[in-house]
């Protein structure tokens, strides 16, 4: 009788008593996801939505002036790229405002916008930190110890791939061949190489840019060094900071206000990619160019 | 599988091992023996040494200064009117000459390719014409683009302009990559230290021609140093391959003409005109000339980027410059001779390889944009391809599907095969996979990952093999296919209906 009322309970009682018994687990992923890209779609959130509004402000209107004139003017479409990288300059992220913005300065579709702005890497669509660490781990610098170095960055930062540090001032990133490997292993922060390291030297760097930061006012929360310096570049209001000394490029290292960060480069006795043993050519002086033109008498 | 001529013949007859090693280094008057059908009947490598002076990139070390002042004492910018002045014919000529291959790695003639610019009747086309410069280099192991832009940038803008002239351009867009942020700042000074100086701009050099030379800065993507993924991106789209034909020397960039270069191509173009076509040709061998920057990195002893003659022994190359592999030579397990891309060689064909395109294909590898990664003993070389394949994984455009989808299965496939979590057959299966790929999508990224791991297996399988043994007997019993663990369906973790 029982067959009648429930016969659905009856077929499929027992395969589901024996897969209760059964363990039901199953590993989803067999081989590690790789998430080095991020969403590819925009979530709306708190500091990332179209209602945030956006301006590029009066040296960058200028700049992108400079920047449309290189490209046909049937084709002002072309800039895009630059007018992103500079709204993620100035706003220190692509919000999805910057893009509308860029957008409408293009006279672009917007989803063409967001196309290019999702196919590249280097367009961050969400905030990263004061300092962007992006270590390399490619075979060539794999094999000369990028692992030593990712381990490092870790355990100094407390923080792993795709992730930013409570206090907003590390974001920790594992990309692809960053075209320096010659001087491998290497990081690139922000825009800056550092090359022929070791996990000590990682690790003093990264605190020797955490000081910098702190000394100069420059934390992860505070408006970007890339705007007019001692200006709250959002909002244009003096910060009340003083105007810290001229940052040098490479060379002997910023620095500013008593904090003091390595120059970019090898980190090493090198000065870029010759051997370290010394040279092996380019010894002498260069040739000038009359000594060594063509006796044909073509030219 | 085919193994490389001399060991081949060596194996037949093992006296003759000597012989044709010493024939593969010196060549001179002997005659060429052959196992089989190859290209390589290049006769033989000109002994001739590379000394200082002959070198092209003379600020490689930065001996002076990135500025026009110390680039116009060492050599640019001399006599460059005259050269703008002569008929893009001779200037052609001149390049087809000097036996001038492309430098980015397909290594295709630049005098033909130029000369497919000034195509008949292109007189009459109003429309402007491009020079487009590669210069997103992002080849693992490639370095050398690099050390041109920050060190002699002044090199490829004249470079720019002589190429441009020989292809009548009107303009040069440098495509840089994002990444490269120094360099780009200081090409553009460069850049615009020739325009003050009137060497580029309304009557370049005071010779009659304009021309312009812009940057454009990429963003991070690998498959924008393909050409027309190239040409798409600085169109403003996402870096996305597009279909040949038409060629670029038909419709190009904004729907014009253009040529896309390598930088390094370009910025050798002017010293040879300079110092005549014979004297680039008395380098190399046969179809294989000039000078060449290597970037040696990996297990040697002093990493170096340096500027060498053509067809140069690999051996050499590394001991001269390198300080020589980590433990000596016989701790050498293999080398990637040409960047990621190209097919690892394990050392017995290292031995005696010469480093030039038709030497390299002739052991199934390539001279690509001669970066040499070298791998010692303590290598887990699986890993290390491994690590290329989820390279290519990230960097493909997700186009076409053989390469989006095959790219993530390779990956996955070698992800396993680094534990050995796999069984024997399916590295047959990857090979199949990989030969599937390779053709079948519109630009070479699908080539570029297939081969790296047809190079692993033609040359490693039995370290494949052991490896697949070793996890089989920790195991239990033979993985299943498709990653599961030996005994995985008495676990219940094999669910659905057939497994």
């Amino acid at each position: 009788m029982a067959s009648k009322f429930a016969p659905w309970a009856l077929r499929s009682g027992g395969s589901a008593l024996r897969s209760c018994a059964r363990q039901q687990r199953r590993a989803f992923q067999v081989s590690a996801a790789a998430r080095s890209e991020g969403l590819n779609v925009h979530r709306d959130t708190p500091d990332n939505n179209p209602s945030i509004p956006f301006q590029f402000n009066k040296q960058n209107l200028s700049l992108i002036e400079e920047v449309l004139s290189r490209y046909p003017s049937q084709y002002k479409k072309a800039a895009v790229m630059p007018l992103l990288d500079l709204g993620q300059r100035q706003h220190g992220f692509t919000s999805i405002s910057v893009m509308n913005e860029v957008a409408r300065i293009l006279e672009m579709p917007p989803m063409r916008v967001y196309e290019v702005a999702t196919f590249y890497t280097m367009y961050n669509r969400n905030p990263v930190g004061r300092y962007h660490v992006q270590c390399c781990t490619t075979t060539p610098c794999q094999l000369n110890g990028s692992d030593g170095i990712m381990k490092a960055i870790e355990e100094k930062l407390g923080i792993h791939h795709g992730e930013t540090t409570p206090d907003n001032m590390f974001t920790l990133t594992e990309v692809e061949c960053l075209g320096a490997c010659v001087n491998a292993p290497m990081v690139q922060i922000n825009d800056d190489y550092y090359e022929d390291l070791t996990p000590e030297k990682t690790k003093d760097l990264l605190t020797a840019l955490k000081e910098a930061a702190e000394k100069t006012g420059a934390g992860g929360n505070a408006p970007g060094l890339a705007g007019e310096m001692g200006k709250d570049e959002v909002s244009g209001k003096p910060t009340g900071q003083k105007q810290p000394n001229a940052l040098k490029l490479g060379g002997e290292g910023y620095s500013a206000q008593g904090a003091n960060i390595p120059a970019p480069g090898p980190l090493s006795s090198r000065v870029s990619c010759e051997n370290s043993k010394g040279q092996t050519t380019l010894m002498n002086e260069p040739p000038s160019p009359e000594q060594v033109f063509r006796q044909d008498g073509e030219l | 599988m085919l193994s490389a001529p001399s060991t081949k013949t060596a194996l037949r007859s093992p006296a003759t091992k000597s012989t044709l090693r010493a024939l593969s280094t010196t060549h001179d008057g002997a005659q060429q023996r052959r196992s089989m059908a190859t290209v390589q009947d290049a006769p033989a490598s000109h002994s001739k040494e590379l000394q200082d002076q002959d070198r092209i990139f003379t600020n490689l070390y930065g001996h002076h200064g990135a500025d026009l002042k110390s680039a116009m004492k060492y050599g640019d910018w001399y006599k460059t009117k005259e050269m703008l002045q002569k008929s893009h014919d001779w200037l052609i000529g001149e390049i087809k000459a000097s036996g001038l291959r492309g430098r980015g790695g397909a290594g295709f003639p630049s005098g033909m390719k130029w000369s497919f610019m000034n195509f008949k009747g292109w007189e009459n086309d109003t429309k402007p014409r491009y020079l487009v410069v590669n210069a997103d280099e992002g080849e693992p192991g490639t370095c050398k683009d690099r050390e041109i832009m920050r060190k002699d940038p002044h090199k490829l803008v004249e470079g720019c302009l002589v190429a441009g002239r020989m292809m009548n351009c009107t303009a040069a867009y440098i495509y840089i990559r994002g990444e490269f942020y120094h360099e780009a700042t200081v090409l553009q000074r460069a850049i615009q230290e020739a325009y003050q100086a009137g060497f580029l701009g309304k009557d370049a050099c005071g010779s009659g021609y304009d021309f312009d030379v812009f940057l454009h800065r990429g963003m991070g993507a690998y498959v924008c140093g393909e050409e027309t993924s190239l040409i798409e991106s600085l169109e403003g789209k996402p870096g996305k391959p597009r279909l040949k034909p038409p060629f670029p020397a038909a419709v190009g960039l904004f729907g014009c003409p253009s040529t896309v270069a390598n930088v390094e191509t370009v910025a050798v173009a002017p010293t040879i005109i300079r110092r005549g076509p014979n004297w680039f040709n008395s380098y190399g061998r046969e179809r294989n000339s000039g000078t060449k920057l290597f970037c040696i990195s990996g297990h040697v002893n002093n990493p170096v980027t340096v500027e060498e003659r053509m067809s140069i022994p690999l051996r050499e190359l590394i001991d001269k410059h390198a300080g020589g592999v980590k433990g000596g030579w016989d701790n050498l397990k293999a080398v990637i001779p040409g960047g990621s891309s190209t097919p690892i060689l394990p050392k017995k064909i290292c031995d005696d390889q010469l480093m030039d395109f038709d030497a390299l294909k002739d052991n199934q590898s390539g001279l690509g944009t001669a970066a040499v990664v070298v791998m010692d003993q303590s290598t887990d070389i699986v890993r290390a391809i491994s690590r290329l394949s989820k390279f290519y994984h990230h960097e493909s455009c997700g186009q076409c599907t053989p390469c989006r989808e095959g790219s993530k299965w390779t990956e996955q496939i070698m992800h396993r095969f680094e534990k050995g979590h796999a069984r024997e057959r399916e590295i047959d299966m990857m090979q199949e996979l990989t030969k599937q790929v390779e053709g079948h999508t519109i630009c070479a990224l699908g080539e570029a990952f297939a081969w790296p791991i047809q190079g692993l297996i033609r040359h490693f399988r039995p370290e494949l093999e052991e490896r697949i043994r070793g996890h089989t007997s920790r195991a239990g019993g033979e993985a299943l296919a498709g990653g599961w663990e030996h005994g995985a369906e008495k676990r219940g973790m094999l669910i659905s209906p057939g497994q």
